[in-house]
């Protein structure tokens, strides 16, 4: 039963993670940036969901939507301000501004919320499903989650297959300048890229925070690393690739804590992925891109 | 050309005299002592830092109005970050600094203490609790108990008042304050009444699943869980045992007070939680309540454990300076010799707000018991 508890605490953080991964991944395989600030994000879903339901009083539901609708924009206006006017410059100049907004969202942060923890209420209040005479706890939260990542994945691979902005951004991702000559706006692709990618962010976030209800400037940093890990592992810009990443991540984690060591977890965790670097460059479900001479 | 030159020197000179005239009318005002403080003001400790500032803002305040001896606080961030906090205290010293109230927290207070004992500058700090804040630093003095001695006392509490038999701790590795506590405590369970049944560790990194720890000791059918840990961590755990349907004794040390005023936790989850901190604010001593009523008029909040250690500090450098007679006029290193000779002598104790009779050894520990608090109704009730 022990293994049974484990594996699925080890499903409900890896979901979270992939929820988190699939941001990093869809704005990678699209613009071909590392969004660092992703993770500053997720905090910033989290505090609005708090502030809407700790201090108006709303219901849960209302400041989920609220926490999208915040962090949608945020996305835009950061790709409009901070990731735009550097299209044409090189990656590590992107990337370096990526690490300064994410700075930045968490000293304002700071200022706003101050850096007192507060207690975040789960958003989730339904009773804990009880198995096997209650040897088995899985909290409402836990399988919340694990639907919102099932739902979120499937959507997203929807979009990006069948709708026009999907064939938009496979098309972006393919070839920015054919795309632009073939009368697709590259502009207007990735800001929406953006924006779908932040809303997930206030969902990852909200979840996380409903999870592990701690809520500080710094929640989202490391998540976001983790996460960032699980989609490299999965094969960065691969959507399928993100979840199965996160989910793997989050369960090696808490096996390698429970059969292993406590003290090890983390090392454990990277160090898994090394090896599945040495053996598949591109992460388990990345393609392979030859480049061209 | 030559003019130009010219221009140069007199631009110079009338420079350097700006700074003379600048150096003269400085040491002419300061006649008070400046105490320079140092703890997060910012960040996720920034609990503790701004309870000390603000305390020792409230001292300072006190002891000026009473008219003698004067002091001057500056009190600087550090974030919980070692090369922040040596930042900090630079900038102290850039500013004057002849006392040093700080740090306020473990890991800093290592990197800081080394610096101002090659300074010569007297340090007391009030919450900075590893032995190697003070270790083989003469000048270096500590107001809290030592970690060593909050796993030491709180082995001894949870055995004399058999609390527990079979003791699982969870305690943060990467953590100086943490695992000190954690492996005092376990060589002290060694003779005693109880076993320890369960270890399980996590770092700040890893600070968000608890459901392995919390399996493990249950798993190990602990009836106590000893946590040496700070309070943020402490709420997940205490949530996540919630969750479980586990509800062992849960025991904390000094970083555990914070919990009850963290912002929409459910204090329901902190009830009969245990732990050790010399403070409790509604003592009804009449120390303690002129205190916890000012701080509260002043600042808007009750005072916890680290405001009431500040607020000690001051006065603390306060009795010590009367009595070696120190003035704002003296050197720093003059003030730092004065100042060990009291701290150490045999004939110095301090009635403060954390212990009645505070003395110091010559290796910068003070020694005060310990009060044992247990949470009722959401607020701090002494044991026994």
């Amino acid at each position: 039963m022990g293994f049974l508890s484990y594996l699925i605490s080890g499903i409900s953080l890896g979901s979270i993670y992939a929820i988190i991964a699939l941001g990093y991944t869809m704005v990678y395989g699209i613009a071909k940036m590392l969004n660092f600030a992703h993770g500053d994000v997720i905090m910033v879903g989290a505090y609005m969901s708090f502030m809407a339901t700790a201090y108006i009083g709303w219901s849960p539901l209302a400041s989920v939507v609220l926490a999208m609708a915040v962090c949608t924009l945020l996305g835009i206006i950061i790709e409009r301000l901070a990731y735009k006017p550097l299209r044409n410059a090189t990656s590590l100049a992107v990337l370096i501004t990526a690490i300064g907004v994410s700075y930045f969202l968490q000293n304002i942060a700071l200022l706003i919320w101050s850096s007192n923890p507060k207690s975040f209420t789960s958003i989730i209040s339904l009773d804990s499903l009880r198995l096997f005479d209650g040897q088995l706890i899985i909290s409402s939260v836990t399988l919340v989650t694990i639907a919102a990542c099932i739902v979120i994945v499937y959507g997203l691979t929807m979009i990006v297959r069948y709708s026009k902005i999907g064939k938009a951004m496979r098309a972006v991702s393919e070839d920015k300048e054919a795309a632009q000559l073939m009368g697709i706006d590259v502009n207007q692709t990735i800001s929406v890229t953006f924006a779908i990618g932040s809303g997930l962010a206030a969902v990852a976030g909200v979840l996380l925070c409903s999870a592990y209800p701690l809520l500080m400037p710094t929640v989202g940093a490391m998540p976001g690393i983790k996460a960032f890990t699980a989609a490299v592992f999965g094969g960065i810009g691969s959507i399928p690739g993100a979840m199965l990443g996160g989910i793997l991540l989050g369960v090696i984690e808490i096996l390698g804590k429970a059969y292993i060591s406590t003290e090890l977890s983390d090392a454990i965790v990277f160090s898994v992925l090394i090896i599945v670097l040495l053996v598949r460059p591109t992460g388990l479900l990345g393609k392979k891109i030859s480049e061209k001479v | 050309m030559k003019k130009h030159r010219i221009f140069c020197i007199a631009l110079t000179l009338v420079m350097s005299l700006a700074v003379l005239a600048g150096c003269g009318t400085s040491t002419q005002q300061s006649t008070a002592i400046k105490i320079g403080g140092i703890g997060p003001l910012t960040g996720g400790a920034a609990t503790y830092g701004t309870s000390v500032a603000n305390a020792a803002k409230l001292a300072v305040e006190e002891i000026n109005a009473l008219g003698g001896l004067q002091f001057e606080l500056n009190f600087q961030d550090d974030e919980h970050d070692a090369e922040k906090s040596v930042n900090a205290y630079n900038t102290l010293k850039d500013w004057g600094m002849q006392v040093l109230c700080g740090t306020v927290t473990t890991t800093p207070g290592i990197a800081v203490s080394a610096e101002a004992y090659n300074d010569r500058i007297f340090t007391l700090t009030p919450s900075a609790s590893s032995p190697k804040v003070v270790e083989g630093k003469d000048n270096i003095f500590q107001l809290c108990f030592t970690d060593p001695n909050q796993g030491i006392a709180s082995a001894q509490y949870i055995a004399d008042a058999v609390l527990g038999t079979k003791i699982a701790v969870i305690y943060n590795n990467a953590d100086a304050y943490s695992t000190g506590i954690y492996e005092k405590f376990a060589s002290e369970a060694n003779d005693k009444n109880f076993a320890i049944v369960s270890v399980t560790t996590f770092t700040d990194d890893t600070a968000t699943d608890f459901s392995v720890q919390l399996s493990e000791a249950r798993n190990a059918d602990a009836d106590l869980v000893f946590l040496p840990i700070y309070y943020q961590p402490a709420s997940l755990i205490l949530t996540q045992a919630d969750a479980m349907g586990y509800t062992p004794k849960f025991f904390g040390v000094d970083g555990m007070d914070g919990i009850l005023t963290m912002e929409n936790f459910n204090t329901d989850l902190a009830e009969g939680v245990m732990l050790l901190t010399p403070f409790a604010p509604d003592a009804s001593d009449e120390k303690t309540v002129a205190f916890v009523q000012k701080y509260q008029e002043r600042f808007g909040e009750i005072p916890n454990q680290f405001a009431a250690d500040g607020y000690d500090v001051v006065y603390a450098i306060y009795e010590a300076s009367k009595k070696a007679g120190i003035k704002g006029d003296m050197s720093a290193a003059d003030i730092c010799e004065k100042l060990i000779k009291v701290f150490t002598s045999s004939d110095f104790s301090v009635d403060g707000l954390t212990g009645e009779n505070m003395t110091w050894s010559t290796s910068g520990e003070v020694s005060k018991a310990p009060k044992g608090m247990v949470i009722e109704n959401g607020v701090y009730v002494g044991m026994q």
